[in-house]
């Protein structure tokens, strides 16, 4: 995430600015939030949401980094996922979900003062790898856990 | 959206606050289908949480429909202390969107 938009965002005027150039039609909304990362977030595997998110896929796998989620899932639709790390200037944490039909789960970027730890509850559509990828100084870490699950969360 | 849909607990404990968030909201991933019309549920998840302490952003997050429903949302940070406020917004795909302030306790 660039910190440019950051600032902007916090921009007194970037509200009513924007809110302006929405009833102006310069920008629809999709535009608005064009700062989503939407191809990372369709991408259909987990190296291309990778790229597309954090602008590489190579990382290495790192054992500082710990998963903490259940070994079987009895309800994809919620499995608790804990990723923390002792590593020094963590950015962001990614938690992906390698067979789910949209791997990439959510991201989190960490500002200053903030732990290297977030704990979330994602959907699994099956059984899979979670795979947490961390960027810490410029680098990518990443470490996965399998986790089963017996009834899966995404579709009906 | 008229209601709150965000509830926050921080804790500081050794200059670390822990923060536990749960955010009302369906999470639809759009890949769906409504059982009686057959029709897919159009995709409706919270695109972004940012937390902020202090003026800083502590803590930003993309989410995708890939999150369960009623997201719960944890994390720390240093920096703060018992009684600052902190404030914690979300933004979803549809372009609502909900903040709130806590007190750090």
């Amino acid at each position: 995430m660039s910190m440019k938009r950051r600032v902007f965002l916090k921009g007194s005027l970037a509200a009513g600015a924007m809110g302006v150039a929405v009833g102006a039609g310069l920008l629809t909304p999709k535009m608005v939030l064009a700062a989503w990362p939407k191809a990372a977030f369709e991408a259909k595997s987990a190296d291309e949401a990778l790229k597309g998110l954090l602008g590489s896929s190579d990382s290495s796998s790192s054992d500082d980094i710990k998963i903490k989620a259940p070994d079987i899932a009895e309800n994809g639709a919620v499995v608790p996922i804990t990723v923390s790390s002792a590593l020094t200037g963590i950015e962001s944490i990614t938690i992906m979900a390698a067979n789910n039909p949209v791997p990439l789960v959510a991201s989190f970027s960490l500002g200053e003062g903030a732990q290297g730890f977030v704990s979330t509850r994602i959907k699994m559509g099956k059984t899979g790898d979670v795979v947490a990828v961390v960027k810490a100084g410029g680098k990518l870490m990443s470490n996965r856990k399998e986790v089963k699950v017996t009834i899966g969360g995404c579709g009906g | 959206m008229a209601k709150k849909s965000i509830k926050i607990r921080a804790k500081e404990k050794g200059g670390v606050v822990t923060v536990k968030s749960l955010m009302t909201h369906p999470m639809e991933t759009g890949g769906r289908k409504d059982k009686k019309t057959g029709k897919k549920i159009p995709a409706h998840f919270i695109q972004e949480v940012t937390c902020e302490a202090g003026g800083k952003t502590v803590m930003s997050g993309l989410l995708s429909g890939g999150v369960s429903k009623n997201p719960y949302v944890s994390f720390k940070f240093s920096g703060a202390k018992k009684g600052d406020m902190m404030k914690l917004s979300w933004v979803d795909n549809q372009g609502n969107s909900d903040s709130t302030e806590a007190k750090i306790g």
